[in-house]
């Protein structure tokens, strides 16, 4: 609008309108390069912090991806592990004296020698060899092959993470230690394989053992419960405003409502779902099921913008057809409209789901960043979620957590992208024309 | 004997099936039709002609309550339709709907198969009782709108796939798959070739035999050729409403032959 001057106002009264085109053009052209310019430096820097923060979680999140092991022949020492005291018994000792074959000079009634030649083992080994023996006693007696995960110390030393050039006070594992790893290194004990207990551990004091399983399953129950009720409420709330509502005073204050919900700060719903669902009615807390009920809340305003404006790009030409031939409202919104209308109802929902996936800090306030061990059995059991195990994670002092941390974020980061290439893929595939 | 059934004959021909009285529409502020008094026979067709903007399609959607589904749109007076009000409390609009069927101006199939577009009135009123009576009545009604041969083999493809002119005559046989006692067409055959366009005249001529014809168009051949009766709307007025033979060689109102030779429009 700016560009119109007077000169340009009328170009007829000095020269014929073409040559005005032509002095304005070069005008215009430079003022659009500049515009494409703006554009593309945006998307450029939009698209290299995305590139850093990637390279930056990936590059400290892979080491978690594997899990250093050391294999053990561990004789079951019936003096040690009598069959019917079991699950009891002194498998650590077991285990020790495993170790203590490959150290002869170590005198294994030395405690503190003991322990030193032990901290190379997982504190979850003597679990591991346990849960082994119990499922099968029949090994009492025998010598057992046995893989187990190393200590994180050790685990930092084999992936390089411990610079052994460092002055021994400042370093984490003392030379002897690294020599004693070395050692089993050369013997061919150390191996570093895929570190499925990431996935199928649940989380732990001790980042060798700590896994997502946990937080999977926790946010798998939040975001079905999510889902079952913002879906259909959602959805329902829209059709009946968009449809049904007349419209007066009272219908757009509602639109004004939830448009405002929809832009609430999260930690708020957090703090309303800590004071009506855990404060009123009792439900329990760290519970998927009443993340699920406060991620709900705010997915459903979400879910109700998306349906409402998929119900409104159904042209109302195919509305008039349908009520020409004498279908009734309910018949052309529920066979007409809606069908239309659900590919881009089912983009908005996923994309609000994906943000749920995401959301953390109503989470924290319903208490789903305890420290559980173990993986929910049910929606009402205690449990994290994906952002909330992070959020531990993050803030555990172990090295170990560092790279586990990152790995956790490409999980989560996995699950949103793969949630939002199904939002897209269900666009273009119901894309329709009219 | 002859007589007196000629005499029945023309009788049943004046029969009227659809009165306005003192029918008004606002769209807001908008006064778009004005006091419009007209009866429509049945088993006749008539014609709405008149410049564009006058208010044809707004009158024809009051004939069978379309304007309800617009907020804007409000209708004042009486529109009878063999002699009840049709804007009555106790008539439900779906019902009326069903048995005045409606062409609109622009094609709009639904985004479905042509089977299902021309089945869907009949499946939602129960028309047929089974599948065979469904088939039957879909390439009834295709061949009626003169569209069969064009998409007999191709019956389950989308219908918006269709080129112009076909959806429109889509449109057509939809609307006449549902047996409307009155049929209102907007511009039936604005988007139509001359060979199409001949095929739905016929069309129409055919149903006038059973039932009451409502056209809108913007061509006065079309209506001498179609139309026994014709109306003539200008600036939301019904001008004129006669014979469809009296209205184009003898108009009584100066706008009416203005508007036929071409002067305004
Ligand atoms: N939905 C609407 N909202 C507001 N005004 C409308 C609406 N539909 C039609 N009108 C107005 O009502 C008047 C009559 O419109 P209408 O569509 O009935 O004209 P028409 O005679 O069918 O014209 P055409 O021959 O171009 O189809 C016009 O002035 C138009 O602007
Ligand atoms: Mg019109």
């Amino acid at each position: 609008m700016t560009d119109i001057t007077p000169s340009d106002a009328r170009p007829t009264s000095r020269g014929t309108a073409t040559e005005a085109v032509r002095r304005s053009l070069a005008r215009r052209n430079r003022k659009q390069l500049v515009l494409q310019g703006f554009g593309i430096a945006a998307i450029i820097l939009a698209i290299s912090m995305l590139l850093i923060l990637l390279t930056s979680i990936i590059s400290t999140g892979y080491h978690a991806f594997t899990q250093t092991h050391i294999q053990l022949e561990v004789y079951v020492d019936p003096e040690e592990i009598p069959a019917e005291g079991l699950p009891r018994g002194g498998f650590d000792d077991v285990l020790a004296a495993a170790m203590g074959a490959h150290f002869p000079a170590v005198d294994l009634t030395d405690r503190a020698a003991t322990r030193e030649l032990t901290s190379i083992l997982s504190n979850g080994a003597q679990f591991i060899l346990r849960d082994k023996v119990v499922a099968d006693p029949s090994l009492i007696g025998q010598t057992v092959t046995l893989k187990v995960p190393v200590s994180d110390a050790y685990d930092q030393l084999n992936k390089g993470l411990v610079q052994r050039d460092t002055a021994e006070q400042f370093r984490r594992v003392d030379d002897a230690a690294i020599a004693r790893f070395d050692r089993l290194d050369e013997l061919g004990l150390i191996s570093t394989p895929l570190n499925t207990a990431l996935i199928t551990n649940a989380d732990s004091r001790f980042p060798e053992l700590a896994g997502l399983k946990g937080a999977l399953i926790g946010s798998f129950w939040a975001l079905l419960t999510c889902f079952l009720i913002s879906f259909p409420l959602g959805i329902g709330a829209a059709i009946y405003l968009e449809e049904f509502a007349p419209k007066n005073r009272f219908s757009d204050f509602i639109e004004i409502n939830i448009n405002n919900l929809a832009a609430v700060p999260s930690v708020v719903f957090g703090l309303l779902a800590l004071a009506v669902f855990i404060g009123w009615f009792g439900l329990p807390r760290s519970a998927p099921f009443v993340g699920g009920l406060t991620l709900a809340l705010m997915t459903m305003p979400t879910i109700i913008i998306a349906t409402r404006a998929a119900l409104k790009s159904v042209p109302p030409s195919i509305r008039e057809a349908a009520l020409g031939v004498g279908a009734s409202k309910h018949q052309v919104v529920f066979q007409h409209v809606l069908p239309l209308a659900m590919p881009g109802i089912l983009t908005g929902t996923i994309i609000g789901l994906a943000q749920a996936l995401g959301e953390t800090a109503p989470l924290l306030l319903i208490g789903m960043n305890a420290f559980i061990t173990s993986a929910p059995g049910s929606p009402f059991d205690s449990a994290t979620a994906l952002p909330t195990q992070i959020f531990i994670w993050a803030d555990s002092p172990e090295r170990g957590f560092v790279s586990r941390t990152s790995a956790a974020i490409l999980v989560l980061l996995t699950f949103l992208i793969m949630m939002n290439a199904l939002a897209i893929f269900l666009r273009n595939r119901f894309e329709r024309k009219w | 004997m002859d007589d007196l059934r000629q005499h029945l004959q023309v009788a049943g021909d004046e029969e009227v099936k659809i009165s306005a009285r003192n029918c008004q529409v606002f769209y807001g502020d908008t006064h778009a039709i004005k006091d419009v008094d007209v009866d429509i026979l049945d088993k006749t067709v008539t014609a709405f002609i008149g410049p564009s903007g006058c208010g044809k399609s707004t009158f024809l959607r009051c004939l069978n309550r379309m304007n309800d589904t617009i907020d804007v749109a409000r209708v004042e007076g009486e529109i009878l339709m063999d002699g009840e009000n049709i804007y009555d409390k106790k008539v439900d609009p779906v019902q009326l709907r069903a048995k005045v069927g409606m062409v609109f101006q622009k094609p709009n199939p639904f985004p479905k198969s042509i089977y299902d577009n021309v089945s869907y009135g009949p499946k939602i009123h129960g028309l047929a009782r089974n599948k065979a009576e469904l088939d039957e009545i879909v390439e009834r009604s295709l061949r009626r709108a003169a569209l069969w041969d064009e998409v007999k083999d191709r019956l389950q493809t989308p219908g918006t796939g269709l080129s112009g002119g076909q959806q429109q005559r889509l449109c057509i046989a939809r609307a006449v798959a549902t047996e409307p006692e009155v049929l209102l067409m907007d511009e039936p055959a604005s988007a139509l070739d001359p060979i199409a366009t001949a095929q739905i005249e016929e069309l129409i001529d055919e149903l006038k035999q059973n039932y009451s014809v409502v056209i809108v168009t913007h061509s006065m051949q079309q209506a001498a050729r179609v139309s026994q009766k014709t109306a003539f709307f200008h600036l939301g007025n019904l001008v004129e409403y006669d014979d469809t033979g009296t209205i184009f060689t003898n108009p009584q109102d100066p706008r009416t032959e203005s508007y036929i030779t071409g002067r305004i429009g």
